[in-house]
């Protein structure tokens, strides 16, 4: 499968360490353009000013938690069709739905290895 | 001779005598009635009585236990301690892991300078280091969840103690936001959908 691994990710988690995780994983599977954010409310705002391609967001946050942000760019006109994986500890199946529903990409619950991440990173991007 | 129908009267009398009466004062104008009580009681009266005698036992009895427990350690002491123990271990962890992050990205710079298998072996080697280091945001959210579980106990020994000092007003109930409300937080092994669950749910929509 034919990946453009130059797209602009952002990565969205308010624990520090897990973004830093997160983007040397990315790195190790030849994503280096990766942007951070650590709420919701910092992704939007990036997200409308920025050029990205994918959105790799957790959900457990505050403000604005990694569901509304996925609900918020799925009204946004210019950002409805982004790619937006959740990957996160809220693993029950209400939550899946729920992320389902609101027009997730795909989901990666937590602890994920670096081979998932890469499998559903491959899946979105080739579908999108 | 008291009667019983009296007894409205008779706590009227000592609500305006005692404005601030608390429940030991309640238990004893509940004694000090019994004990004037004499005459021929009704069965529906003497009922009353006993239950009026018996809530008053009640309220002594846990008042005697509560006093027993310590509740002042509890809230004052042994649940901030227990929480400070567990704010602390976050930070050690954190910091343990950063620490831990370091080292694999300078491991990480020395072998992209590096070719061939050893440099695919280090590679790999990192990689599992990173995956295995998301242990520290999955411990913080469990961690979250039991300091959560500590205030609440806290709350509702501060309510029972409470329902013996004058009441003042009923709490506001917690509203919580719908999308708050799914915050579920990490699961423990033996009930959590692992990814394969999680991937056969979304392809049940497709």
């Amino acid at each position: 499968m034919s990946i453009n691994h130059s797209v602009n990710v952002l990565i969205v988690d308010d624990y520090k360490t897990m973004l830093r995780i997160i983007r040397n994983l990315l790195k190790q599977i030849e994503f280096d353009n990766v942007d951070e954010a650590t709420d919701g409310t910092d992704a939007l705002a990036k997200l409308r000013a920025g050029n990205y391609g994918l959105v790799i967001s957790d959900w457990n946050m505050v403000p604005m938690t990694g569901l509304e942000l996925l609900q918020e760019v799925r009204r946004d006109p210019k950002l409805k069709t982004l790619p937006f994986i959740m990957i996160t500890a809220e693993s029950k199946a209400e939550n899946v739905v729920s992320a389902k529903q609101a027009g997730v990409s795909n989901y990666i619950v937590k602890p994920f290895n670096a081979e998932t991440l890469k499998g559903k990173i491959e899946k979105v991007l080739g579908n999108a | 001779m008291l009667e019983v129908s009296d007894l409205p009267k008779r706590l009227l009398d000592l609500g305006r005598h005692y404005p601030d009466a608390k429940s030991d004062i309640v238990a004893e104008v509940v004694v000090s009635i019994l004990s004037s009580m004499s005459g021929d009681l009704s069965s529906r009266e003497a009922a009353l009585l006993h239950e009026i005698g018996s809530l008053g036992q009640a309220v002594a009895t846990t008042r005697l236990e509560i006093a027993a427990l310590g509740v002042d350690d509890i809230t004052v002491s042994y649940i901030p301690c227990a929480n400070d123990e567990l704010d602390a271990i976050v930070a050690h962890t954190a910091s343990a892991t950063e620490s831990i992050l370091e080292v694999c990205e300078t491991l990480d710079a020395l072998g992209s300078a590096m070719d061939g298998v050893a440099a695919r072996q280090l590679q790999d080697a990192t990689m599992k280091i990173y995956e295995a280091c998301s242990f520290q945001d999955i411990t913080g959210q469990r961690i979250t969840k039991v300091v959560h579980t500590l205030k609440t106990i806290e709350t509702t020994i501060a309510r029972i103690v409470q329902t013996f000092a004058p009441v003042t007003g009923a709490l506001e109930p917690v509203v919580r936001a719908p999308d708050v409300s799914l915050l579920n937080g990490p699961q423990l092994p033996a009930t959590a959908m692992d990814q394969s669950d999680i991937d056969a749910l979304l392809a049940s929509f497709d």
